[in-house]
């Protein structure tokens, strides 16, 4: 909370410090999901890979004492959920938005049933070694943007370096080639002697890790601790904000701050002292993802081939 | 003998739900959006059953089921018109708003629907002349499982008896040449199709407020929209086959209960299952679809 | 005798239970143009798909450039010189030429300049110039053929395949590419050409070989041979090769029906297109009943606008009467996604756009559907079978029974024999021929095979730019519809 006399300066570099801090699971979990959807699939079940990673990170980080342990524990808790998705929808062509919804319930399940088999289902929260705030000296002093850009936790900084390395991969690389058509006409990537399953896979995994890093994020750099379901949509939230990013990684992004930004609102809010129940609060992201779609539409620029399960001739 | 009862409560929401998730996929519309749909109709067969003062059972049977469909629908226009107009894909959307339904049950709970002593977080308990009675008396099964078992063979007969199910049938197995060789408006069977489903889930929310729980609260489904998408994908989006299906279903989460109170398994793990069953699903699908190529 | 670019031996294949290659043989010597005929399911794709590695055979042997090679993937075959421009494009809309060159090769970056300098190679060496940053799906269709052929040229190859590469060209693009192959043959390279049109293999073939049933039914010069041996070797013997041989010559037949009653009468028809240019541009004529009109055009020109704004899918403004019963039957161009639903059954597809009423009685969908497949002779288990398991013959035949079975007055059709094989299409038009005499129903088609419009059209119409030019009785040829085509006065 701020002290009523800090001045609209502070009261818009702490937004802007909500803003990244809120985004940063979302960014990383859409990056994913854009190399996921231009290889041609699209995976509704990151919402499950997020969770998964999320307790993963929750237990990883207890049984090895370290906040990266948990991390690493996050991606891989992802990857394997998300293998399952891989096999069914990719491996074996079956519907993707069936598979992704089948995903997500069975993470929901799965996590809420493995969370209360380690530890009780009294929801108590867990004392975690959590990621504390890396600032770079000098550039953290810089007005309204210096804490908000320069002072966040090791998974920001990750996706500082992932976001751009994403684009220069899918821009100006021959595997990115071969990602993007396998994605826009898999037909045209097989004649080129390429093999689309396997770069369909691929492109699932690390969307798949990317959201299992997504979750562990929220539980060691903002939650602190595990809840049964406590992504509560942010995976789907991602998935609107690949479409909003147009396919583009830097896009993907930028939109997730705009999303960071209306969560934000919350404090800005509650700082000024205006006086709304706080379920409208809750809302507020769901509804700013409907009308950012119907802003944007929906299949503008998709890749050709999103959604539509391939299998090589024999 | 009260499992067996316990399990046909739990089957009816599961039925009717089924038969709304059944119907929309068979129109290519993937509709995740039940759930909220449900909490819908809940709120307005609430409200009507708290704060409109009925009291004549005759008058609640022509009045609740309508709004609460009627609730049920326009929670389902927002994506059903975002689909159209905009062409933004109904899994995002109808998930969105799921989310939506449930702060705005919470809201409501602890606001202008709270009970009169302002302390718990629920609705006044629903007056006597809307309540469902029950089929079997002492037991939480209402005269809406067997509603939902004509709406079941209801949805069977217009799907393969009908042109319009015919219509609904064509627009979800290839839209483009049900536009061009069929000549079917696909656009307004797609919405009509999305709104019906949409209604059908509202009235299964009349159905659980006014028959089971009797007062809104928050949490008032453990999942039932999702859980009847595997439901219908079990039956295989056959209408006949949910009535099947959801006593499946109905038995299992039933059982999941008890199974907790007597061995300690988490009734949180029936999730894990339903998803299985729902992957298991895609798969049988794909191989049906190749061997009959 | 100089060795042999590649040579296929006794080949052998089969697809479950049906045998699409019986030993089939085949040797292509270099700088030669060998030409592959045959109908549809003779075996010819079958066999070339197995040079390309897109297939293994169960028997025979491979050789290229003397030495017996397995061929397991199209990148095996790619890299032992062999490559196959196929009939349906395999190019990335969204992305440039260069990035479409360049897909599939070695090496971590995208090579842009690397791209930039084969694509200039190549087009010295045989004409054949593109515009790298250009988007592929954006350039017409001549271009993106072109693009096919460069792509396979920009690896070095000694043998080129090419399938049906000139069903979508003009004349004056075929004659580019003519010339184009023979620069390629002049510089050593072996090159087939799968091709169902025999005035092809006349005109630019120095070799050419038959395939039947899965055999060879005659190898040998081009220039030792005529139409009628040609068909006959490809269908067997008989009097339906003669019927056949007709049927694949030009037979300019201009039954111009004098003072007939109109089937279709179309006074100043505007239909929209994309963006503020009108895609039909102000268009007007008649079609008489029993009469068969053609249209001819480059792609693009208006032709499918026209046609589905008579069939009453697009909207347009202007005069539209039709004759007799007033009905207008539509035979959509892509079977597969517009004209069937392929998880529906021959019953349902039938019913589809001839139900009335609310009531479905299936036993009754099913009895008309078995009249129906009596009549059509169509070849399926039932009434009750999937449609995708039919042939596309079959499924053509079931479209186009579908059409004629609403008793329309007008039939209006967008390439009726695409992908059919030569059986199949001489079936179609001998249909068509059959309910235009016998029930006044008239016609009109387009196709993008400039012989169809040849063969089967009473009168023939050039559409350019989105207007409307009646051919001349003495202008039916191939060069000047084709030159009318480009908008030569």
């Amino acid at each position: 909370m701020l002290p009523p006399e800090a001045g609209t300066l502070a009261v818009l570099a702490a937004f802007c410090e909500a803003t990244v801090r809120v985004a940063t699971p979302l960014a990383l979990a859409a990056l994913g999901e854009t190399v996921t959807e231009r290889s041609g699939v699209i995976n509704i079940g990151i919402e499950g890979s997020m969770l998964s990673g999320a307790l993963g990170a929750a237990l990883g980080a207890l049984w090895l004492g370290s906040a990266w342990g948990g991390a690493l524990a996050g991606v891989l808790a992802g990857v394997a959920v998300t293998l399952v998705f891989a096999v069914v929808a990719v491996g074996w062509g079956g519907d993707q938005i069936v598979a992704g919804t089948g995903l997500t319930l069975g993470a929901l399940g799965l996590t809420g049933a493995v969370y209360r088999a380690a530890f009780g289902a009294t929801g108590a929260a867990l004392s975690l070694p959590t990621f504390h705030s890396l600032s770079v000296p000098g550039l953290v002093s810089l007005p309204v943007l210096g804490r908000a850009v320069f002072a966040q936790p090791a998974p920001t900084w990750m996706l500082y370096l992932l976001a751009p390395m994403v684009w220069w991969v899918l821009a100006r690389t021959q595997l990115g080639l071969a990602l993007r058509a396998a994605g826009e006409a898999p037909e045209a990537a097989v004649a080129a002697g390429l093999r689309v399953p396997r770069l369909r896979m691929g492109a699932t995994l690390f969307g798949g890790a990317m959201a299992g890093l997504a979750g562990a994020t929220l539980v060691l750099a903002q939650a602190g601790t595990f809840a049964e379901g406590m992504t509560a949509g942010r995976g789907f939230i991602a998935i609107a904000i690949v479409v909003l990013g147009r396919w583009h990684p830097l896009g993907a992004v930028g939109a997730a701050l705009v999303f960071g930004a209306a969560s934000a609102f919350q404090y800005a809010f509650q700082a000024v002292g205006v006086n709304v129940p706080y379920q409208f609060f809750l809302m507020a992201p769901y509804v700013a993802t409907l009308l950012a779609l119907a802003g944007v539409g929906g299949r503008a620029r998709a890749p050709e081939a999103l959604g539509r399960p391939w299998e090589a001739p024999r | 003998m009260t499992d067996a009862f316990a399990a046909l409560s739990r089957a009816t929401p599961l039925l009717l739900l089924g038969i709304a998730v059944l119907i929309a996929f068979r129109a290519g519309i993937w509709n995740i959006g039940a759930e909220g749909q449900f909490l819908a109709g809940a709120v307005v067969a609430a409200w009507l059953g708290t704060r409109w003062g009925i009291t004549s059972p005759v008058v609640a049977l022509l009045v609740v089921p309508a709004l609460a469909a009627a609730a049920g629908a326009l929670w389902a226009l927002v994506p059903a018109w975002l689909r159209s107009r905009f062409g933004v894909l109904e899994v995002i959307t109808t998930i969105m708003l799921n989310f939506v339904a449930v702060y705005l049950v919470g809201f409501l709970v602890h606001g202008p629907l709270q009970e009169a002593g302002h302390t718990y977080p629920q609705s006044d308990p629903i007056a006597g002349a809307a309540r469902l009675p029950a089929l079997v008396a002492g037991t939480s099964v209402t005269w809406a499982l067997p509603t939902g078992v004509l709406l079941a063979v209801a949805a069977w007969w217009i799907i393969a008896r009908t042109t319009w199910g015919f219509a609904l049938r064509a627009v979800g197995a290839n839209p483009l040449a049900a536009a061009v060789s069929g000549r079917i408006p696909v656009e307004r069977v797609g919405m009509g199709a999305f709104l019906v489903s949409g209604a059908v889930a509202g009235l299964a929310g009349a159905a659980e407020v006014c028959g089971v729980t009797f007062a809104l609260y928050e949490n008032l489904s453990p999942g039932y929209g999702y859980t009847a998408i595997a439901v219908a994908l079990l039956a295989r989006l056959h209408p006949l086959g949910v009535i099947v299906s959801a006593l499946f279903f109905g038995v299992l989460e039933a059982g999941a209960g008890s199974l907790q109170r007597v061995a300690g398994v988490p009734s949180v793990t029936v999730y894990a299952l339903e998803g299985l069953i729902i992957v298991a699903m895609v798969v049988v699908e794909r191989r049906t679809r190749r061997a009959a190529a | 005798m100089s060795a042999a670019a590649a040579q296929l031996s006794g080949i052998v294949k089969r697809f479950g239970s049906v045998q699409a290659l019986r030993g089939a043989d085949l040797s292509l010597a270099p700088g030669e143009v060998h030409a592959l005929l045959g109908e549809n399911g003779a075996g010819k794709s079958t066999l070339m798909h197995v040079l390309g590695g897109l297939l293994s055979p169960d028997e025979g042997r491979i050789e290229v450039a003397g030495a017996q090679v397995r061929l397991r993937s199209p990148r095996e075959a790619t890299a032992l010189g062999i490559g196959m421009v196929r009939q349906h494009f395999t190019f990335v809309p969204r992305m440039s030429v260069a990035e479409n060159v360049w897909l599939g090769r070695p090496g971590l970056r995208f090579e842009r300049r690397a791209a930039q300098e084969v694509v200039r190679r190549v087009g010295e060496a045989t004409g054949l110039h593109l515009d790298v940053s250009a988007l592929a799906g954006e350039l017409p269709v001549g271009l993106q053929q072109r693009l096919e052929i460069v792509k396979v040229l920009s690896r070095d190859v000694r043998v080129l395949i090419l399938d049906e590469p000139t069903a979508a060209l003009t004349p004056g693009e075929v004659a580019d590419l003519f010339a184009a192959l023979r620069h390629l043959a002049a510089s050593g390279v072996a090159i087939v050409l799968i091709t169902h049109k025999m005035r092809e293999v006349l005109a630019i073939a120095d070799r050419v070989t038959v395939l039947r049933r899965g055999a060879v039914a005659l190898s040998g010069p081009a220039a030792a041979q005529t139409p009628g041996r040609l068909a006959a070797a490809m269908i067997g013997e008989g009097a339906a090769a003669d019927l056949m041989a007709e049927a694949l010559e030009q037979s300019a037949q201009a039954q111009v029906s004098q003072g007939a009653r109109s089937a279709l009468s179309v006074r100043d028809l505007v239909v929209g297109g994309r963006g503020s240019v009108d895609a039909v541009r102000g268009v007007s004529f008649d079609v008489a009943e029993s009469e068969l009109v053609g249209i001819a055009a480059v792609e693009g020109n208006g032709q499918r606008e026209l046609l589905r704004a008579l069939a009453g899918l697009v909207p347009c403004s202007g005069s539209v009467v039709v004759g007799g019963s007033a009905q207008v039957s539509f035979v959509p161009e892509d079977r597969q996604s517009e004209g069937l639903i392929l998880d529906f059954t021959l019953a349902e597809n039938l019913a589809l756009g001839n139900l009335h009423g609310v009531r479905l009685r299936p036993w009754h969908l099913e009895q008309r559907a078995a009249a129906v497949m009596a009549a059509a002779d169509i070849r399926a288990e039932g009434p009750t079978q999937v449609v995708r398991a039919l042939s596309g013959g079959n499924q053509q035949k079931l479209v186009l029974a579908r059409a004629l079975a609403q008793r329309p007055s007008l039939l209006v059709a967008e390439n009726p024999t695409r992908g059919l094989d030569l059986r199949a299409t001489a079936d179609v038009h001998q249909r068509l021929r059959r309910a235009a005499t016998d029930e006044g129903l008239g016609v009109l088609f387009y196709s993008s095979d400039l012989d169809e419009v040849l063969a089967l059209a009473d009168r023939i119409a050039v559409m350019a730019g989105g207007h409307w030019r009646w051919v001349g009785p003495s202008e039916r040829t191939r060069e000047r519809v084709g030159a009318l085509m480009l908008g030569a006065a």
